[in-house]
């Protein structure tokens, strides 16, 4: 959006005409500062990372990467996140068209396939836990837990967001407020779906070769 | 309000289009490092190198048709954070690994 | 139902606490009882508490940083006195376990809980103004990062009556800080008063990020940025690229210590040198995150009372940049002697003494824009004078200890104590110091007492040199830090020596307290009538003091570096506008402060194991989060009549005086 059609919007949204102050726009700005959030984040995971990085062999004797990881099963979460990153995706066109009820389906789509991703999740973490597994078992499975756990978290987290989201859309329709929101969750989901790559990469693939 | 969706249209987030190409070549760059892995075609070398590429590689496939980001009308500044981003990390992983790696071969950790 | 809580977490057969605490609470009663008894509360909630000013949320910060500091203070003056005595198998009134206890408390508060504060506020006040904004680009996120460092305030301090405090050093390395050898409540109230206040500081780096870069007044560009500003902006960037390290770090000995991970412990294949590692990736970008919005300062003070553009303003951008960046990349010097070899030593070595490289840049660039200047021997410029030559002597220190070799020898010794207080007290605390009584008249109307500002300089530079010169000397006759008492008779006397010192700096603090008060009082022969009370070069003194709350009437254009002085020198400064309009602002809420108040609460249910009370505030937090985007009333205009009449009072005075 160009500045000059967002300062009208923005004047005439308020009914008020501000030629001279309202220079910058809420809507843009908001989106930005949740990028800048989102850089932090990578800086986040970039720590956990390393932490992976440079205890992710030390087994203690416990169990490997290699006899836990079962790829088959990973390559259905991948799947499962890739699809969810997808349809963020098509809620945001659905936004920009202003077609609300089609918003609302990408989104509770994205919502349900991240919740089956997190079930997915928590079911292999029970898995390993049965197993003997747990991340008290080693330095490797602490850090494993961790990062993947943190991913997990993130996803939720999102998940909860995504509820919320469609309530405030359902109830005050595509406002500026709820606009910049899905732009800045559907980075988010895309920024999450990111990581993962490096985490299938990083934990699962290189664990198991 | 109706002028702004027009604007935002011709320059914000894509097309289907752009989001299809995007899934698709994350599905190919997803599925041939996971077959690699899998069925143990290629010595473990080439495994990994082509892995880790195949993943930067998705990286970059994302942040283009997902994220937006290379669009030149895009704000700047996300693309000097993204860039600032990527030195922060590879500084902290890097030097990470680097320094424990000598420490633990200092120690003899493992002897 | 209290987890580990129970009422022998009280220290009562303490003296020395049972009396601080019992001081703590008459003040706290006094200042409860002053309030209901001038009827403020209403004021306090409506003015302050739920307040999203930038100006009014600086204030609160500084507060905080000021009780802080004194606080702080008092665990070094009983560090110090300790120290004098404990000689020569003398045991001190300290015992080990409490002296231990109180060097962790000096360093995490002094850090934390002083500086960060403080810079936060001087951000907050400063920052929006220079740049010709009215507020920062996210007003209630702001508000909501005071109150989180609040509760990481509050958490620290309950420490002193409910339980312990870490004795672990202010980093906390494990494995002494793993739930083994750690099994208290003392590191559990260090890891989460730093987690809130952490995630306080990390909304707060991003926020002002964004205002810097979006909300700047039209023609502002980059490189037409007051030099705070820039420095502000760099320092946000740190923030936002060092703190997720920290929150980590921090979270990773957490699951050591709650759910028995392995990531720092001795044994299951964990690493305490990854901690070690970690927690200096952030340690030593925040040193910077401290001291570059110093430097902005002084080149402020330095460019106002010389009545001079900043001498080099690009080399001084450059180099603010340069550090930016050199700051990620020195981390190993902290631990040369963990053993990592002598390739990784030399290339943090070289890396670290590259980093003088650019601040040595700056010491010209501010003694340069003295140079032929007309300087006016302000308080600021005392303090400014001070910090040029302690930071430079610990500067050359540092460089010293840059070098491996040299580190083995004086790693952990007092040596290292005087280089860090040298650059951090003649750095840091000096900077905000200027600072605080350059913008006070621009917050409050009033000048600042200029005596006692400058006694109290001098108090805080001489002693500085006699507190910390025999520290020195007594690194290098092998004295190692945190001890609690020794028996090598010759460390005596340069102890006493510093105890003195300290003694110096106690009378440097009273006299700024002093100022405070004397200030306020004479507050109608110091009134800052033009707005403009020190001629000054950058946008906030094109406003009246106290900054009206919306900043500017109208958004200046800005054409110039030093904006303001261009204005007046074209004659245009004083120009009153044909015409105002209506101007949008954030409205007050209390958002902010309930998720910082049930935040506290959270970190002590985590810290005393009531795991109800973890889960009920965890829920609050959230609830009052959502209702908050529930929430659409949250701005106002303010109507073009008001801004008239306010800006027409200022203009009255203007032409009174004339």
């Amino acid at each position: 959006m160009s500045t000059q059609s967002m300062t009208n919007q923005d004047a005439h949204a308020h009914g008020h005409e501000h030629h001279e102050h309202e220079h910058h726009d809420p809507v843009a700005t908001r989106v930005f500062g949740f990028w800048i959030y989102i850089m932090s984040d990578c800086i986040l995971f970039a720590s956990i990372f390393a932490t992976f990085a440079v205890l992710g062999t030390n087994y203690a004797g416990g169990p490997t990467s290699h006899e836990l990881f079962e790829l088959p099963f990973v390559l259905v979460e991948t799947f499962v996140l890739l699809a969810s990153s997808f349809m963020i995706g098509l809620a945001s066109l659905a936004m920009n068209k202003g077609d609300k009820q089609r918003t609302m389906l990408w989104l509770a789509l994205t919502l349900i396939l991240g919740a089956v991703f997190v079930s997915l999740e928590i079911y292999e973490f029970h898995h390993f836990i049965s197993e003997g597994a747990g991340p008290q078992r080693s330095a490797f499975l602490s850090s494993f837990f961790t990062l993947v756990g943190t991913h997990g978290l993130h996803v939720t987290s999102g998940c909860i967001w995504a509820i919320i989201l469609l309530i405030q859309i359902a109830t005050k329709g595509l406002t500026d407020m709820n606009r910049s929101r899905l732009m800045c969750l559907s980075l988010f989901w895309h920024f999450l779906h990111i990581i993962w790559i490096c985490v299938f990469t990083i934990v699962y693939l290189m664990g198991v070769i | 309000m109706s002028n702004q969706h027009q604007s935002q249209e011709s320059h914000d987030h894509g097309s289907v289009k752009s989001y299809t190409t995007g899934l698709i070549i994350s599905i190919i760059l997803t599925v041939i490092p996971f077959g690699l892995v899998m069925t143990g075609a290629l010595s473990t070398t080439a495994t990994l190198a082509i892995i880790l590429i195949m993943a930067v590689v998705q990286i970059v496939v994302q942040v283009v048709y997902f994220l937006h980001l290379s669009e030149g009308s895009g704000p700047r500044w996300n693309m000097i954070s993204l860039w600032f981003t990527i030195l922060i990390v590879g500084i902290v992983v890097v030097g990470s690994v680097w320094i424990m790696f000598h420490l633990n071969h200092n120690l003899m950790v493992g002897m | 139902m209290f987890g580990k809580l129970t009422i022998e977490a009280v220290p009562y057969h303490e003296p020395i606490v049972m009396v601080v605490l019992g001081v703590a609470a008459l003040l706290g009663l006094a200042v409860v009882a002053a309030i209901t008894y001038f009827k403020k509360w209403g004021y306090l909630w409506r003015e302050w508490i739920t307040s999203v000013d930038h100006k009014r949320l600086g204030v609160m910060y500084i507060v905080i940083a000021i009780v802080m500091l004194i606080r702080g203070f008092s665990d070094a003056i009983m560090m110090r006195s300790q120290q004098a005595i404990a000689s020569g198998g003398a045991e001190g009134y300290l015992p080990p376990e409490h002296y231990d206890q109180i060097f962790t408390a000096h360093g995490v508060i002094m850090i934390f809980f002083m500086a960060m504060p403080f810079m936060v506020g001087l951000m907050n006040i400063a920052v929006p103004l220079q740049i010709g904004a009215r507020d920062v680009a996210f007003p209630y996120l702001n508000s909501l990062s005071f109150w989180l460092t609040t509760a990481g305030v509050i958490l620290v301090n309950v420490s002193l009556g409910v339980g312990e405090f870490a004795a672990t050093g202010w980093l906390a390395y494990p494995p002494l800080s793993d739930i083994q050898y750690s099994p208290g409540v003392g590191v559990d109230y260090w890891i989460w008063s730093l987690q809130i206040s952490g995630i306080g500081t990390l909304l707060t780096g991003v926020n002002f990020f964004v205002t810097i870069l979006k909300m700047r007044a039209p023609g502002m560009s980059l490189m037409k940025m007051p030099m705070f500003t820039w420095t502000a902006l760099c320092t946000n960037v740190l923030i936002i690229a060092a703190f997720p390290i920290l929150t980590v770090t921090i979270a990773l000995l957490t699951l050591d210590r709650y759910i028995g991970t392995h990531f720092f412990t001795n044994d299951m294949g964990g690493n305490q040198m990854m901690y070690v590692n970690l927690i200096w990736a952030w340690g030593h970008p925040e040193v910077y995150i401290l001291v570059l919005p110093a430097f902005g300062i002084f080149a402020e003070v330095v460019a106002t009372y010389c009545k001079k553009r900043l001498f080099g303003y690009t080399s001084m951008v450059y180099a603010t940049v340069a550090i930016t960046v050199l700051s990620f990349i020195v981390w190993l010097h902290h631990f040369f002697t963990m053993g990592a070899g002598a390739n990784v030593n030399a290339f943090f070595g070289i890396a670290t003494m590259i980093i003088a490289i650019p601040t040595g840049v700056k010491i010209f660039n501010w003694l340069f824009t003295m140079y032929e200047g007309r300087v006016q021997f302000t308080v600021p410029m005392a303090w400014t004078l001070g910090f040029l030559i302690t930071f430079t002597i610990g500067g050359m220190t540092g460089v010293l200890l840059a070098v491996p070799g040299a580190d083995y020898v004086l790693h952990n010794s007092l040596f290292l104590i005087a280089h860090f207080h040298n650059v951090i007290i003649g750095g840091v605390v000096f900077g905000y110091l200027a600072g605080f009584t350059y913008w006070f008249p621009k917050v409050f109307g009033f000048k600042l007492d200029e005596k006692l500002g400058k006694a109290s300089a001098w108090c805080w530079i001489v002693g500085f040199f006699t507190a910390f010169m025999p520290l020195y000397a007594l690194g290098f006759m092998g004295m190692t830090r945190r001890l609690n008492s020794y028996d090598n008779p010759d460390w005596h006397f340069p102890l006493i020596v510093a105890a003195i010192g300290a003694g110096i700096i106690a009378c440097g603090i009273a006299c700024q307290l002093l100022q405070l008060f004397v200030s306020i009082k004479n507050r109608h022969q110091n009134i800052d009538e033009t707005g403009d009370p020190w001629g000054g070069r950058t946008l906030e003194w094109s406003i009246p003091s106290p900054a009206p709350f919306y900043n500017f009437a109208h958004i200046p254009v800005v054409e110039e570096r030093d904006a303001f002085w261009h204005m007046k020198e074209n004659g245009v400064s004083e120009q009153k506008p044909a015409e105002y309009q209506d101007i949008h602002m954030p409205k007050n809420t209390s958002a902010g402060f309930f998720i910082g108040i049930i935040a506290a609460v959270f970190g002590f249910a985590l810290i005393w194991h009531i795991w109800w009370l973890a889960i009920v505030s965890a829920v609050g937090i959230f609830v009052t989060m959502v209702m908050r985007t529930f929430n659409d009333d949250i701005d106002y205009y303010v109507p073009a009549a008001e801004v008239e009449r306010i800006e027409s009072q200022r203009y009255q005075k203007l032409s009174n005086q004339a």
